[in-house]
């Protein structure tokens, strides 16, 4: 149906021509899904950009031949591009809320959709997209038709992109990571709805994604792409089993599953022996938060309770809205909780609020690293400075001291001394995670929060800034709390898991005992959710 | 690409700016003239711009460039003096907005609350006013003086950069690095000017060029109706006050002349814009 011949495109920087895609090819079956794996910058945007030929201001398909059904899209006009675009060939955006007017009810953008392509007229366009709305399992489909983007779930919003990208019965289907940044049981219902979408129609899809977990589950066909080529392309089983290439091997071992240990994720890792859990560090009592809602009062946690011994690490899981992140923000004393109290080392740390905790003499003692490592680096700072900033207010260093200590931190992290001159936006998504994380040790924490520290990374570095992690725990004998949604990494660095959900602890207990032998219904839905391994 | 490129010097990156945009370089050109007659005016015009000559109201010829006004003073020499007096106007006037701006839009978009309420509405209070009026009367009630017209043109530019201030700050108020900075033992204070503001200015070098151009026109049009600069005082718009009344007799470069340079200077300041925000945006910087 579609057959990529020897594809390059070309992006002019401000650094010299850039080639995204050197020399691909590809070809997709009717009613075949082929999964494009590649981590950030391998050009597997690129490709399904230009398929659209909706490729950013200064890209160009420098050579190479698009055939869809016998038309060579390069050399299509854009006339017969707009009619293509949406009815033959669809996609799907990987932030859904972006992809969708903020200010248009979603019902009309559905119809908006029909009727550009003359699939319906003005006076069944209405009843059409209901039924489109129905198609993707929206409940109340009726009613749907009436609300806006910020009215719905990011899962009911990447539905409604779904919806609107299959209103015309398209033939192909591009979705460009569809259930990056949604939870794991709503990715898998979205993963399982274009599934069954697919099979329905007989409809091609091409799902690109950096998940090789997610791809192995639900594509026939999988390519992996790096640097704008195709390493290798097999079967997920093949795949799985018996990679040929030396950087398929590396992702496959990169992927986490339930009962991976931590050092399979990189080659030659080796076990990292795990500090003994001394006394109780924290203890967190009965915590209660509540937020004044425009309908009421909203309770964000409702009464957690939880111990965490020193040297130990415990895995806080949940959704989004589970109330994870404000318990850490609570925690590291950056919000002051409504009730309960906060015992660091057997004394309260909830006596002095949290606007003035900043200078209180046990600021050091609690650091955390946070989850977008771009948003929480200043942009104007450079990375020396952003690491000596902790140092220069809570420390009585002085500059040269300061500056030996931001080496000495580079160097615990492995952040290339040369780097440290460097403004964020000069550095790779792997080296600002390693900024974040040196200048959370920089006072000698004992506590450290991790805040879903590598959800933003590739796999590969997620592996690496995990194993760190590891490292770094045992050597200065920290403790970490540990925020994720994702399980399988949690099973690999923590001793104990805390599932909470809507504010409350779900179940509490040994990493092993929790996944092994959930007790509660909740954790299991967790548990099946998680992509399976390909082998 | 992360090990192609260097790190490069705030003056090589000013260097860059200018070169990738030729008009920013036109315009930082232009500045720099304006600059250049505002620093050597006096020294620079071969007349003195306030001595009368017996050579009334002749046109522009080789002598007199711009021709001589009804006292028979050069209207180039005029026209290049005064250049210090309006552009002096503009900055402090532009300076003591930007500063009084900056503080009222970050109180009010760091703490909210009941403080944004108080400084957003009052601000609302002068943006409901005709501003140019609202000078007017600034000025005729403090007294008719260059400070109090450097005020009043403050007073009524304030607004506009406390708005774009309050905005900018309110989006980064949560931000991941605001937090982070509060983990590292910041104060409130210390994280709304240090690590808040800074990351504002781009928009804001963007608001400082179009309002340099309209507080020269502001100090112009307030002494073209005889506030603020009083005659013989060489200043545009006391100049084009004094030309039009002989433009009807066919005296036309007593008026036309001061109002193309100060069209020149609005124009300069305008044309700033995207090169200031350019070069104060470090992730412009390779």
């Amino acid at each position: 149906m579609l057959k990529i011949k020897d594809l390059r495109v070309r992006f002019q920087t401000r650094n010299g021509p850039v080639d995204a895609v050197r020399g691909i090819d590809l070809t997709l079956d009717k009613g075949e899904t082929l999964g494009i794996v590649g981590e950030s910058g391998s050009g597997k945007s690129v490709t399904a950009f230009s398929v659209l030929r909706i490729l950013d201001q200064g890209g160009e398909i420098v050579s190479g031949a698009l055939d869809y059904g016998g038309m060579d899209l390069t050399k299509a006009s854009e006339r017969t591009l707009n009619d293509i675009r949406g009815r033959e060939i669809s996609m799907i955006f990987q932030n859904p809320r972006a992809a969708l007017n903020p200010i248009r009810k979603v019902g009309h953008q559905i119809e908006d959709v029909l009727r550009q392509h003359a699939q319906a007229t003005r006076q069944d366009a209405r009843a059409k997209a209901i039924a489109a709305l129905e198609e993707v399992q929206i409940k109340d489909a009726a009613a749907r038709y009436h609300a806006y983007p910020f009215e719905l779930s990011g899962g009911m919003c990447q539905r409604i992109v779904i919806a609107l990208a299959l209103a015309c019965q398209p033939r192909l289907l591009i979705a460009d990571e569809p259930t990056t940044g949604l939870d794991v049981t709503t990715q898998k219902t979205v993963m399982d709805l274009v599934q069954n979408l697919a099979r329905d129609r007989q409809m091609g899809v091409i799902l690109i994604t950096h998940d090789l977990g997610l791809a192995g589950q639900y594509c026939d066909r999988l390519v992996v792409m790096k640097d704008g080529e195709i390493v290798e392309d097999g079967t997920p089983v093949q795949l799985g089993r018996s990679a040929s290439h030396g950087y398929t091997q590396r992702l496959v071992a990169a992927t986490p599953h339930p009962g991976k240990a931590l050092h399979d994720l990189v080659v030659d890792g080796a076990a990292v022996p795990v500090p003994m859990p001394g006394d109780v560090l924290l203890s967190v009592q009965n915590v209660t938060k509540t937020y004044d809602g425009k309908s009421g009062p909203v309770h964000a946690l409702q009464g957690v309770s939880l111990d965490l011994p020193q040297g130990g690490c415990l895995g806080l899981v949940g959704e989004s809205g589970s109330g994870k992140s404000t318990l850490s923000s609570i925690i590291a004393r950056l919000q002051d909780c409504t009730g309960g109290d906060i015992l660091f080392e057997g004394a309260s740390l909830c006596d002095v609020p949290a606007a003035r905790f900043s200078s209180d003499p046990r600021r050091p003692l609690v650091q955390m690293v946070f989850q977008d490592a771009t948003d929480s680096l200043n942009p104007r700072q450079t990375a020396a400075d952003a690491i000596s900033e902790p140092l220069r207010h809570l420390t009585k260093l002085s500059s040269s001291g300061r500056r030996d200590r931001v080496h000495e931190l580079a160097e615990q992290v492995g952040l290339p001394a040369p780097l440290l001159t460097r403004l964020p936006h000069q550095l790779s998504g792997g080296q600002k995670a390693r900024v974040g994380i040196a200048r959370a040790l920089a006072v000698n924490p004992k506590l450290l929060i991790l805040d879903e520290p590598t959800a933003a990374l590739d796999v590969s570095i997620q592996a690496i800034v995990l194993n760190l992690l590891a490292d770094l725990r045992h050597r200065l004998n920290l403790t970490y709390l540990f925020v994720s949604h994702d399980l399988s990494v949690v099973q690999m660095l923590c001793d104990t898991v805390a599932v909470m959900r809507l504010g409350q602890l779900e179940e509490v207990g040994p990493t092993k005992q929790v996944l092994n032998a959930p007790r509660s219904p909740y954790t299991q839905s967790l548990l099946d959710a998680v992509p399976q391994p390909v082998v | 690409m992360s090990d192609a490129t260097h790190t490069q010097s705030f003056a090589g990156h000013v260097g860059y700016v200018l070169r990738q945009n030729p008009i920013t370089m036109l315009a930082f050109g232009m500045l720099g003239f304006l600059i250049f007659c505002a620093a050597l005016g006096p020294a620079l015009v071969s007349y003195d711009p306030l001595a009368s000559g017996a050579e009334i109201l002749q046109p522009p010829s080789w002598d007199h460039w711009f021709g001589t006004d009804h006292l028979g003073r050069d209207v180039f020499s005029r026209v290049i003096v005064a250049t210090r007096l309006d552009m002096a106007i503009s900055v402090g006037a532009v300076c003591l907005s930007f500063i009084a701006g900056s503080i009222l839009g970050c109180a009010a978009g760091y703490w909210g609350g009941w403080l944004d309420a108080v400084i957003s509405r009052g601000l609302d209070m002068i943006m409901a006013f005709p501003l140019f009026v609202l000078a007017m009367g600034i000025v005729a009630a403090l007294g008719n003086t260059v400070e109090n017209v450097i005020y009043a043109t403050a007073v009524i530019n304030t607004p506009f950069y406390a708005r774009v201030v309050r905005a900018e700050v309110n989006i980064r108020r949560d931000a991941g690095f605001v937090q982070a900075a509060k983990l590292a033992g910041n104060s409130d204070l210390r994280i709304v000017a240090l690590h808040i503001f800074p990351n504002a200015l781009p928009p804001m070098m963007v608001q400082v060029s179009l309002n340099m151009g309209w507080a020269v026109l502001n100090a112009a049009g307030l002494s073209f109706i005889g506030l603020g600069v009083r005659p013989p005082t060489p200043e545009w718009g006391i100049m084009v006050a004094e030309g039009a009344n002989y433009i009807i007799s066919g005296e036309w470069w007593l008026a036309v002349f001061p109002g193309l340079w100060l069209m020149f200077a609005v124009f300069t300041f305008n044309l700033l814009g995207d090169g200031l925000r350019d070069i104060v945006d470090p992730r412009q910087r390779r």
